[in-house]
């Protein structure tokens, strides 16, 4: 099986541990992951502040990018919904305004074999127990586009109930927003900054260490909201911690 | 829509006022988490919960998909049944027909039925000006109009409000109105209900007019069908000889069979309730049918226009209709518990206004052009709309059609709109992303150019950068990005194009 890691702009320039935790973790698991290195961005953030036309370029570039794997793996729930659920809708969209079928032509073949990490993990590998080891307490936030949109269930709590050494703590209000949203944050400030609070005061009232979620984009939201708040918690993406081992401890 | 919205601010401001509120804060958060969690369990007693939602959603857009055909038919029953039919293609239009038919009458008085039909073309108002007074009978109405306040919620219009506040309009405005409340009224839900019960009885014995909307419309037989908990809508549909009824025309069921799918989910779905205290159904005059007697002597419904008809041009945004103005999606918002209703500049708050709104009105006003992106796109709206509106899908349809402009209807007309004002920045940018994006070369030097400069990052930043770093820290940006050290380690086999 050929699999290619899809890491999203964001976590190639802003959070490479979670990239090198994924590589870490498929090969533990006899994965061999390649990165092919003219991956870029999915269009996510053009398409939901409404720049449908401008991200159709993007879902081009990411079907010719990934087109010859037989899985494509993201640690990214929105960046896999944006590809599962959305590409489709675009390739539609071009349709009835007239521009044939060349859009959803082109991403036809890698949406069905686009992953979310812990779907790849536990429906596509089958396992649950990774063999991780992690000595803190932790509570988990169901992030919404990984929870609406592809459906990830109880995957991610499954995984992080097997890792040795964990303690995961119930999160009050999980399903509700962080208050992250892409260009919400900036657009709308207050309400966000209202959500990423709530959401951080839920957290702090577990006394998890920790707070995981299988997004960055919404941890960064949260983690800037800790850190400001002074929290002393901290946000770790559920890649590291499902990468880390007694012989490499993540912290 | 209604003239007292026209210049409200843009979403961001007008919700900055609700966050910074505790009082308001606490008393939506309370009032949304309650009737949220019933809702839910109150779904979950169902079992075929997904195939009614399925059939909700079919039978809407059948109907939709028809519309010209329905309206007929229902005009037809109507008629037969002895009812008058007046088409309005505005507010304008409806509010003229409603003042000119309450005149004939000779009454300067009307008891209301809850209806956001009637709010969305601001009928009170318009009345008002013609010397005609309009007493909303719906509790929660009755709370909003004695405070000369605006509803903030589509279901349970005083949602802003809590017992004490209600105590106080009530102690300091029914005097005003009619009969006053008692000098020593408490807070206790029992002696708010008992002030409202006999102020409201005065008014209900009295009235010769009523006005309604209506939940449902079924074209077999020309039946108006209203769903309430109170009993107040059936005093007003009942007691006053003439019944004048101002409709959506999206509100058309085919048949009464269509109706035992809404009257399952639209109870569960607003109130929480298996069914709801009071269903009124009622068709034409007493006199128009054969055997019957009760009902009002005259009866006229008003189809409202009002912009549905530009909706319905709208492929992704014709969805929209299908709505039964439940409530569960403003009770399940994020966004809506925080920002308050009357953030959102129309009678129709949370993300079904949020997409109802800028398709009604068009997207000319400030509110309306911000309004699409009153949402972080969360989705929990289309997880428990009754008949699955995919409202995110459609508000980013909308901050398309913001952006970029492009074709629509208005009026009836077609149009292509332009751009809106205020997004070239942010166009700028995208394209500039767009092309860094197509280009990985130019990506990995800007990621390179981040990574080398990393030490005169500030945590906070100036001007604009505010609106993130105001709330919270940035991240760091580490010391290479994923692709060097990927090339460094594992040779880049695939290379850079």
């Amino acid at each position: 099986m050929r699999v290619a890691l899809f890491l999203t702009c964001v976590n190639d320039t802003l959070y490479p541990d979670t990239g090198r935790a994924v590589v870490k973790l498929l090969t533990r698991l006899g994965v061999e992951t390649d990165f092919p290195m003219a991956q870029t961005c999915c269009g996510q953030a053009h398409y939901n502040t409404g720049y449908r036309h401008e991200a159709e370029p993007l879902a081009r570039h990411f079907s010719d990018v990934f087109k010859d794997y037989d899985a494509i793996v993201t640690p990214s729930g929105s960046c896999g919904a944006m590809v599962r659920e959305l590409y489709p809708r675009m390739g539609e969209r071009a349709r009835a305004e007239g521009r044939g079928d060349s859009l959803a032509a082109t991403v036809a073949p890698v949406v069905p074999k686009t992953y979310e990490l812990t779907e790849f993990l536990v429906d596509v590998l089958g396992v649950t127990d990774v063999g991780a080891y992690y000595p803190h307490t932790v509570t988990y936030h169901p992030t919404c586009h990984g929870l609406r949109s592809l459906g990830l269930g109880d995957r991610p709590r499954r995984l992080l109930e097997a890792v040795k050494g964990l303690e995961l703590v119930e999160l009050p209000g999980a399903e509700e927003c962080c208050g992250f949203g892409g260009t919400f944050a900036v657009k709308n400030s207050d309400v966000s900054a209202a959500m990423g609070t709530d959401k951080v005061r839920n957290a702090e009232s577990t006394g998890a260490d920790v707070l995981c979620a299988a997004d960055n984009s919404c941890l960064m939201h949260i983690g800037g909201t800790m850190a400001r708040l002074r929290t002393g918690m901290r946000p770790v993406h559920i890649a590291e911690i499902l990468a880390s081992t007694e012989e490499a401890v993540a912290v | 829509m209604s003239g007292m919205y026209l210049g409200m601010p843009a979403f961001p401001e007008a919700a900055r006022t609700a966050v910074r509120n505790p009082t308001l804060r606490g008393n939506l958060r309370h009032a949304t988490h309650t009737i949220r969690d019933k809702r839910a369990r109150a779904v979950a007693e169902l079992d075929d919960w997904a195939a009614l939602r399925e059939a909700g959603k079919r039978i809407k857009d059948h109907t939709l998909r028809r519309l010209d055909h329905y309206l007929v038919q229902v005009e037809e029953a109507v008629t037969a049944a002895g009812g008058t039919v007046h088409w309005a293609a505005d507010a304008d239009e409806a509010n003229a027909i409603v003042t000119r038919l309450v005149k004939e009458t000779g009454e300067s008085e009307v008891v209301k039925v809850k209806s956001m039909a009637t709010q969305e073309i601001g009928l009170n108002e318009a009345l008002e000006a013609e010397g005609i007074h309009a007493y909303e009978t719906d509790l929660a109405e009755l709370i909003v109009q004695l405070g000369k306040d605006r509803p903030s919620h589509i279901l349970v219009p005083a949602i802003h409000r809590n017992r004490g506040e209600i105590r106080d309009i009530f102690r300091s405005e029914m005097s005003e109105w009619g009969r006053p409340a008692p000098d020593d009224l408490t807070d206790t839900p029992a002696e708010l209900a008992e002030a409202a019960r006999l102020h409201l009885r005065e008014k209900f014995l009295r009235a010769k007019v009523g006005v309604s909307g209506a939940n449902f419309m079924v074209a077999e037989t020309g039946t108006l069908v209203v769903v309430e908990s109170e009993g107040n809508g059936r005093m007003c549909l009942t007691l006053p000889e003439t019944l004048i009824s101002v409709v959506g025309i999206e509100k058309i069921v085919p048949t009464w069979q269509d109706l035992e799918v809404f009257l399952q989910t639209l109870p569960r779905s607003s109130t929480a309730e298996r069914m709801n205290p009071y269903t009124s159904m009622w068709t034409g005059t007493r006199d128009g049918r054969a055997g019957e007697g009760d009902g009002p002597r005259t009866f006229h419904l008003v189809l409202l226009d009002n912009g549905r008809t530009d909706t319905l041009a709208d492929e992704v945004g014709r969805q929209a209709l299908r709505c039964i103005r439940c409530s569960a999606c403003l009770n399940v918002c994020p966004v809506y518990e925080r920002a308050s209703g009357h953030a959102y500049g129309s009678v129709y708050p949370g993300p079904i206004g949020a997409i109802l709104s800028p398709q009604l009105r068009g997207t000319g006003s400030e509110i309306d052009a911000s309004l699409p992106y009153a949402s972080s796109l969360c989705g929990a709206c289309y997880e428990v709309c009754p008949v699955a509106i995919d409202i995110p899908e459609v508000l980013v349809h909308l901050r398309e059609r913001v952006v970029q402009g492009g074709p629509a209807v208005r009026q009836g007309n077609k149009v292509v709109l332009k751009p809106a004002k205020g997004h070239a920045a942010e166009r700028a940018a995208m394209r500039a992303a767009q092309w860094a994006f197509t280009h990985p070369g130019a990506l990995r030097t800007g990621q390179r150019l981040a990574s080398r400069t990393r030490r005169f990052h500030p945590r906070t930043l100036p001007g604009p950068g505010r609106a993130w770093s105001g709330s919270r820290d940035l991240p760091a940006v580490p010391a290479e990005p994923f692709r060097d050290w990927w090339q460094r380690t594992h040779g880049g086999k695939d290379g850079v194009k």
